[in-house]
């Protein structure tokens, strides 16, 4: 596959995940193409594959999102919710840093606005 | 000895990250144009049945769903995930959403004309909660059944089964063929990524009109009223305990 049509298959499946984001598909694609057009001048091979690579690395992690949201969701929902409070506290936290993360990351931009539920 | 085949089904239902709002009449809550996705218990059978036929202890996977021309979409996420091919049991429009027992039968008809090994479902819908169909399917079909399974590991023709239940763990062993229902610990569900979606495309749903089947669907329950839960009264904040024990006292808790 050429570099190009990867980064369009990485940028349609960035897409299709964002429907399920917190906060509203909506924003979450917004923030994705914009990403996608800051980086859209660069023509080094090797610098648009280390961003392909980036962006991949995203997709992962909004798949662990996903699963973990949703277990937690269930978790909390089916068996006993006293554990669950105390853990929800270490959840807030590592989202934080996700959202820290994706603020210093050149693939999603500034997402000081970012709010996780 | 190879497994054959394993069915799993997955139930279209309002997903699970929604705000649910009761309906004006009260005789449900509201489903259109809100979001659906698979049943969150659904996806733990159908990772557990791709996780087998990863290990080649399954040849198989069919998975099915009952339910509008939309449910088709839940099969394809099933498809995404790893399942061979569907089979979409279709309600006509306005036609009621079946109940666990309509669900059982005919899935009991489906295994006499599929012939499976192995029927895993999801413990229970997120809708409606009922924790019956599992059961129900294994009674009339008079197999051993593994509810609330949190592990579920092969050898000869057995399955050892560990059931999450009150109080702890449980282990049994069942002969094949079996019904299971899957519980959230039982694996983590894999995400139907595009790729696999679009690969799903190609994969074969069979459809038949569930009307068409010769089988009992009508309902046995009604459903009289559905409201929202009470809303919570605020807390009052005391300034000393002499105010608190007089609280206590005029609310009756203490004489």
């Amino acid at each position: 596959m050429t570099l190009r049509r990867s980064v369009i298959q990485l940028y349609k499946e960035l897409q299709y995940m964002g429907r399920e984001y917190p906060g509203g598909a909506a924003k979450f694609n917004t923030k994705c193409k914009q990403a996608f057009l800051n980086n859209s001048q660069e023509v080094d091979p090797v610098k648009i594959e280390m961003l392909i690579e980036r962006g991949r690395f995203v997709q992962k992690e909004i798949e662990a999102l996903y699963g973990l949201r949703k277990y937690r969701a269930m978790k909390h929902r089916y068996y006993d919710t006293e554990e669950m409070d105390l853990q929800t506290k270490g959840l807030k936290s590592s989202l934080k840093i996700y959202s820290g993360y994706f603020r210093n990351n050149e693939i999603l931009c500034n997402s000081n606005d970012l709010k996780f539920e | 000895k190879q497994w054959y085949q394993r069915r799993v089904r997955g139930k279209r239902v309002i997903d699970y990250a929604v705000k649910i709002r009761v309906r004006p009449d009260q005789l449900g809550v509201v489903t259109d144009g809100v979001k659906h996705s698979m049943n969150p218990f659904d996806e733990n059978a159908v990772e557990e049945a791709v996780r087998m036929k990863q290990k080649k202890i399954v040849k198989e996977i069919i998975v099915a769903s009952c339910g509008p021309s939309q449910a088709q979409e839940t099969i394809r996420t099933a498809l995404a995930m790893g399942a061979d091919r569907g089979i979409h049991v279709e309600l006509a429009k306005g036609e009621e959403a079946l109940q666990p027992l309509a669900i059982a039968k005919i899935f009991a008809a489906l295994v006499e004309k599929e012939k499976p090994d192995l029927v895993i479902l999801g413990k229970q819908a997120i809708d409606d909660d009922s924790n019956q169909t599992t059961q129900l399917l294994a009674g009339l079909l008079n197999w051993p059944q593994g509810t609330m399974a949190s592990v579920v590991e092969h050898s000869e023709g057995k399955l050892t089964i560990t059931r999450e239940i009150d109080g702890g763990l449980e282990d049994i062993s069942v002969k094949l063929p079996a019904v299971i229902s899957a519980d959230l610990r039982l694996n983590e569900p894999r995400y139907a990524t595009l790729p696999n979606i679009m690969k799903a495309k190609k994969k074969k749903i069979e459809k038949i009109a569930a009307s068409s089947m010769g089988i009992d669907i009508a309902p046995r329950l009604r459903v009289i009223k559905t409201v929202d839960p009470p809303v919570r009264a605020g807390g009052d904040k005391v300034p000393d305990v002499a105010v608190l024990l007089e609280k206590l006292r005029e609310k009756g808790h203490i004489k």
